[in-house]
């Protein structure tokens, strides 16, 4: 493997939904129809009452910041190299689920603890659109 | 919970030299650990009929261990999936396979080419698969990174400083400067912490542990055949590991844990301290897993020595130093002595508790507590003499 590219999402039979969602930008998260527990990351049943009936449920997109870092060094340097300092948050989405994700559209120093963001798409590798957070307008 | 307090003990321990590049396969580290722990008990190595070992990255697998040292009858060779989590866990394991008739003799080690082999955190793989479909593409990757959100989340809630991660780096590093295995060994001043570049912040370089080649072991068995061996037995009085809700599908997975200004220590302290019998407060020497100077602040405080919120102060105290209250890792500990997966840690325990320890020897050190993991899960062992 001699080129680097950015890791690319590969769906699978649980998260296929989401990365579709992502792709027509809307942020779809799954939700037990037997007791109405979100449930992200996706899986076949429920972690609460162990259902295996589940939808999607498109979501606000907005959140709050929970933590985040700023990474100065990145691994791997053949491809982050360009991107730092970029910065990595844990978001709460107002639906209650947490993600993983980057922080846009602001100055990497400018991010606040529970600071209001919300999502938006941004095309990323192998055709996958991931969902992004900026600061609530 | 740990039932067997004081029925079996570590009676002998071995490493190799930490280095960078050990310029030798990770199965001949392990043997020359094993080798020099058994002749440390005065075991023959004929008499071993156990190894136990945790197998997260770089490793070795204790069955090839078992061939190499032409051990006849390993009646129990066992590979944990795990890393620094694991570290006590394969001890408290050793005990209780010895307890169930599996095994009399157990050597338990930790082997990897950290820095010159497989390097955590070093991952280039072009496809997030699982969960890192969900972490990976948005450049969250390795374990620096994991490490500063939670400790960013400890600042949000707390106000936990720099200052205070400062303190823990430069007293290890003192500590290290009296170590002559240890592989940084020249003192550090708080400006040369806060002068040191930021990796991903909320950390710098100080505040992240090295990365090492090495091999370390301990051999464990019952306390009866400890007392007729080389040393003094080191009891073991208790231990747990776990940890709580939601801990995700690996270790680095923490992306549904309640909350990331409290970890594994947490949840695993009521067992640990039951099942030995004492307290924090009996406690005269700890050895806490520091893959990171943040990591001590969680377990300090998880495991009762501090209330929630109060590790950066008492560590900014003096209190950790080897005059102080509570004496933290007396070798540099993964900081500054070497990262062998936090098994190292153990091995200090044992030397300040047989007074082995020479200048940066714990005076009267009658009980140690070594601790293993920094995030969800972990395990913790508590030691006498
Ligand atoms: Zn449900």
């Amino acid at each position: 493997m001699n080129e680097f590219t950015k890791p690319i999402p590969v769906p699978d039979a649980d998260s296929a939904p989401f990365w579709d969602g992502t792709r027509a930008h809307k942020l779809l998260i799954q939700r037990c129809t037997n007791c109405g527990t979100l449930r992200f990351p996706a899986r076949k049943s429920c972690g609460h009452c162990h259902s295996d009936a589940s939808d999607w449920t498109e979501v606000s997109g907005k959140g709050r910041v929970y933590s985040w870092i700023v990474v100065n060094h990145p691994v791997p340097r053949e491809v982050y190299g360009q991107e730092v300092p970029y910065v990595v948050a844990l978001i709460d989405l107002d639906e209650g689920v947490r993600m993983v994700s980057n922080i846009i559209g602001c100055d990497v120093h400018a991010v606040t603890a529970e600071m209001p963001v919300e999502v938006v798409f941004e095309a990323g590798q192998g055709g996958m659109v991931l969902p992004k957070f900026k600061p609530q307008a | 919970m740990f039932t067997l307090k004081d029925k079996y003990a570590i009676a002998g321990v071995g490493e190799t030299a930490y280095t960078k590049n050990s310029g030798t396969p990770v199965l001949n580290l392990a043997v020359e650990a094993c080798l020099k722990a058994a002749e440390d008990a005065g075991v023959d190595v004929k008499d071993i009929d156990g190894l136990i070992s945790y197998n997260f990255g770089d490793s070795v697998p204790a069955i090839a261990v078992a061939t190499a040292l032409g051990i006849p009858h390993a009646g129990y060779a066992v590979d944990f999936a795990g890393g620094g989590n694991a570290a006590n866990l394969i001890t408290l394991s050793a005990a209780a396979a010895i307890e169930s008739g599996l095994a009399k003799n157990v050597l338990c080690f930790r082997a990897m080419n950290g820095r010159s082999g497989f390097r955590l955190g070093g991952g280039r793989e072009m496809q997030a698969r699982g969960i890192t479909q969900y972490t990976a593409p948005f450049g969250w990757i390795t374990y620096p990174q994991a490490m500063a959100m939670w400790a960013r989340r400890h600042m949000i809630k707390y106000g936990t400083n720099a200052e205070q991660l400062g303190h823990i780096a430069v007293t290890f590093r003192d500590n290290a400067s009296l170590n002559e295995r240890a592989m940084q060994r020249t003192p550090i001043t708080m400006d040369d912490y806060m002068a040191s570049r930021f990796i991903v912040e909320p950390f710098r370089m100080l505040d992240i542990c090295l990365e090492s080649d090495g091999a370390c072991a301990v051999l464990v068995t019952g306390a009866d055949r400890a007392k007729d061996m080389k040393h003094k037995p080191v009891y073991i009085m208790g231990g747990a590991y776990g940890g709580g809700p939601d801990q995700g599908e690996d270790l680095f997975d923490a992306i549904r844990w309640p909350d990331h200004s409290r970890n594994y220590a947490a949840y695993i302290a009521d067992d640990l301290w039951k099942s030995a019998g004492v307290g924090p407060q009996d406690v005269d020497v700890a050895e806490i897993y520091d893959c990171f100077t943040y990591s001590i602040i969680m377990q300090l405080e998880g495991f009762g020595f501090v209330k929630e919120g109060e590790g950066g102060p008492f560590c900014a105290s003096g209190a950790i130093a080897r005059d102080g209250s509570l004496p933290l890792n007396t070798h540099g500990g993964l900081l500054s002595e070497a990262y062998i997966h936090g098994f190292n840690h153990v091995l200090e325990a044992v030397r300040q508790l047989r007074g082995d320890c020479g200048p940066r020897q714990i005076e009267g050190a009658e009980i140690a507590l070594t601790t293993a993991g920094a995030m969800t899960c972990g395990s913790a062992m508590v030691l006498r003499n």
